[in-house]
């Protein structure tokens, strides 16, 4: 497979601390992407530097675009990943906007494009026929992914009221309503139940399949790693230990010392 | 005392313990106000008691605590209920109506008013606060940036016009869109460096921008006048027919073959604030439902998950402040028009804090809010004249009441920018 994103000898340095020692890994394309460690590993920082929240201390993050041609994430501002990479993220404590309704949440992860049909609000303040029709395209696109997702009844209900299980999947169709190419899961099965996580399973197997999404995703839940990803990356103390298929993973030695821990398990804590 | 009657007490032990409590207190501050008194005696000073009216406040404490209890726990009660009923769509309807009516009143005052000045003068007032109010919610209700120093933009509106209508001879619909876009400029001068600041720190800046602006109006006297101010501002015109009893061109009341009165004027500034008030309105109710409106919102909801959805949040700040501070500097020209005079004395903090008083009392973000706490905030005062030394008490008890009542504001509910059902939110 192809990767998408090319992690380069990534280095992540907070004052003393190295949060991130020399990462490197590849995304591959059109795949669903596990990565798993221990608390602290370095995962979440990972991903806020995939996503343009943090400034690498050192190292490349390649986006291989369709053409071939090769883009340094690393160089490019905070909000424009989203924008001009289409890396889209959702965040393990979930971010909604609570105040707004569900529909609206998903409209404003359409601002891009509705930004640009209202003329930067001037045609949306005369109410021209075309920001009309590019309202009604984002309402259609949220209305699309509400129904696949199961939301089509909250759609009016302001986020911040819903159950716990329900937020979480309507951030993921919030980060889908953004266009995404690549779609990064922070803890997408936390704080769910069974038959929530069966049908994150499903979710997520439906988007790389029917969708055609590449899908990185930090997950604890081992049942969810282990039936849906196509490849597994294992991190510890900011470097990757481990990488492959689920089943070779979990055989890994190096890994079940990580998991398990080992004599030193204390002095490593510490 | 069985040990169950122990572990709950009942309601009416609790309020008596809760009474007791407040009485202790009450008495231990009464003591020294109400329970000793000096008075002079041979051309000293000597301190006297006073224990039958010491023990009347206490009694007036314990008895007022306990019924006050009560009716807590009574409207607590009942509260739930309110709430589920509040999330019908009954509640948008009443709302429009509530709109309307006050629309045909704000409209059809002067007709009922028009020889009383006072109460045309008044609702002027009530028309800039309204204004500012409106403004100040894009900023503060909207975008949820915490602005003390609103004020600053008001005056530089009224300033400029000021400045350009007695050195220049601008009229009065000239210097509007120059004022307005000056103050713009303001907002996205003072937005610049407070973009990575939120809530406290952010209040604190502004609160310091709006300070700057003031001091600087009253020490450059060469260009303000400092604290003189600046007189002799030209009153609007109606399309350039002054409101005079006589003028070299023809006037109002002669063009209308009308007895002159100087109600005309103020009858017309009246509809001038009405007509800005209006069009303030219908930009920001419009503003609200586009993507910019979403995006101020959005901003204030959570800034982390804006910048993950590939959304400029400098661009959402920065015109946030700016809209903000075109709407106040449009209302500070005409401020300065309405009161043909202006000094520092106007723009002071206590200003800011009156506007924000409005947007935080009528509930975040609504603009029917803004309206009601405007009315409570600018009639409360001129209701209250006949209480004379009580009339800030009597405004200041009524805001706490208020807050502890509707802890969101008086209208906290949020209409959504758009729905997916309109046909079946509207059904029962």
């Amino acid at each position: 497979m192809t990767p998408l994103v090319t992690v380069d000898h990534l280095v992540m340095r907070f004052g003393g601390i190295t949060a991130i020692d020399g990462l490197s890994l590849q995304v591959p394309r059109g795949a669903i992407t596990a990565i798993i460690g221990p608390n602290g590993a370095g995962k979440t920082t990972l991903f806020n530097c995939l996503t343009g929240f943090y400034r690498p201390s050192a190292g490349r993050i390649l986006l291989h675009e369709d053409d071939g041609s090769e883009r340094d994430l690393t160089r490019l501002k905070g909000h424009r990943i989203a924008r001009e990479a289409r890396i889209v993220r959702t965040f393990q404590n979930i971010r909604l906007f609570g105040g707004m309704t569900v529909l609206e949440n998903l409209l404003v992860a359409q601002h891009q494009a509705l930004t640009r049909a209202s003329r930067f609000a001037l045609a949306g303040l005369l109410h021209t026929p075309g920001y009309r029709r590019a309202e009604r395209e984002a309402i259609e696109l949220a209305r699309r992914w509400l129904a696949e997702l199961g939301l089509t009844a909250f759609a009016d209900t302001p986020a911040g009221a819903l159950p716990y299980g329900t937020q979480r999947r309507v951030e993921i169709a919030r980060a889908l309503c953004a266009r995404p190419r690549l779609l990064c899961l922070d803890e997408p099965a936390a704080g769910l139940n069974p038959r929530e996580s069966a049908e994150l399973k499903a979710l997520l197997t439906a988007l790389r399949d029917a969708h055609g999404l590449t899908l990185l995703f930090i997950e604890h839940d081992m049942s969810v790693v282990m039936n849906v990803s196509d490849h597994v990356v294992v991190m510890n103390f900011g470097r990757k230990i481990a990488e492959g298929p689920p089943e070779a993973v979990r055989r890994d030695p190096e890994v079940i010392r990580a998991y398990l821990g080992e004599e030193d398990e204390e002095a490593a804590d510490a | 005392m069985t040990a169950a009657a122990l572990a709950a007490p009942s309601p009416l032990a609790l309020r008596l313990r809760d009474a007791l409590a407040v009485t202790l207190l009450g008495g231990l501050l009464a003591l020294p106000f109400i329970g000793l008194v000096t008075v002079e005696e041979g051309g000293a000073l000597a301190v006297r008691t006073r224990w039958s009216a010491w023990a009347m406040t206490l009694a007036a404490i314990f008895f007022g605590r306990l019924a006050l209890r009560a009716a807590l726990d009574a409207w607590h009660t009942r509260r739930p209920a309110r709430k589920r009923a509040a999330f019908s769509s009954t509640d948008a309807v009443l709302r429009r109506a509530a709109g309307t009516s006050l629309l045909a009143a704000a409209l059809l005052l002067p007709v009922f008013f028009g020889d009383n000045r006072y109460v045309i003068d008044t609702a002027t007032t009530l028309g800039i606060y309204v204004m500012l109010g409106w403004g100040l919610n894009v900023v503060v209700g909207l975008a949820g940036l915490l602005d003390l120093g609103y004020v600053a933009f008001y005056a530089v509106g009224a300033y400029t016009y000021a400045l350009l209508s007695t050195q220049f001879g601008w009229s009065f619909w000239e210097a509007l869109p120059a004022a307005g876009a000056l103050a713009a400029l303001f907002g996205i001068l003072l937005g610049y460096p407070v973009l990575r600041l939120r809530g406290d720190y952010l209040a604190i800046v502004t609160l310091g921008f709006g300070e700057i602006i003031r001091v600087v109006l009253l020490n450059w006297t060469s260009f303000s006048g400092g604290p003189n101010g600046i007189g002799g501002i030209p009153r609007p015109s109606f399309f350039g027919l002054p409101f005079a009893r006589s003028a070299e061109g023809q006037t109002f009341h002669e063009f209308f073959g009308l007895e002159f009165s100087p109600m005309h004027r103020l009858i017309f500034l009246y509809y001038l604030i009405v007509t800005l008030a209006l069009l303030t309105h219908a930009l920001v109710s419009r503003l609200r439902v586009l993507p910019t409106g979403r995006a101020w919102e959005a901003l204030r909801e959570d800034e982390i998950a804006c910048k993950s959805l590939g959304i400029n949040t400098t661009t959402v700040k920065l015109s946030a402040f700016a809209t903000g501070a075109m709407l106040a500097g449009f209302a500070g020209v005409f401020f300065a028009a309405r009161q043909g005079f202006i000094s520092p004395e106007s723009f002071t903090f206590a200003e800011s804090a009156t506007i924000l008083a409005i947007v935080v009392l009528g509930g975040m973000g609504s603009q029917l809010g803004v309206v009601l706490a405007a009315a409570v905030l600018v009639v409360l005062p001129e209701v209250g004249r006949q209480f004379a030394d009580y009339r800030m008490l009597v405004f200041g008890a009524a805001m706490v009441t208020i807050m502890a009542v509707r802890p969101m504001g008086l209208l906290a509910r949020r209409e959504p920018t758009v729905r997916l059902n309109p046909a079946r939110s509207s059904a029962p």
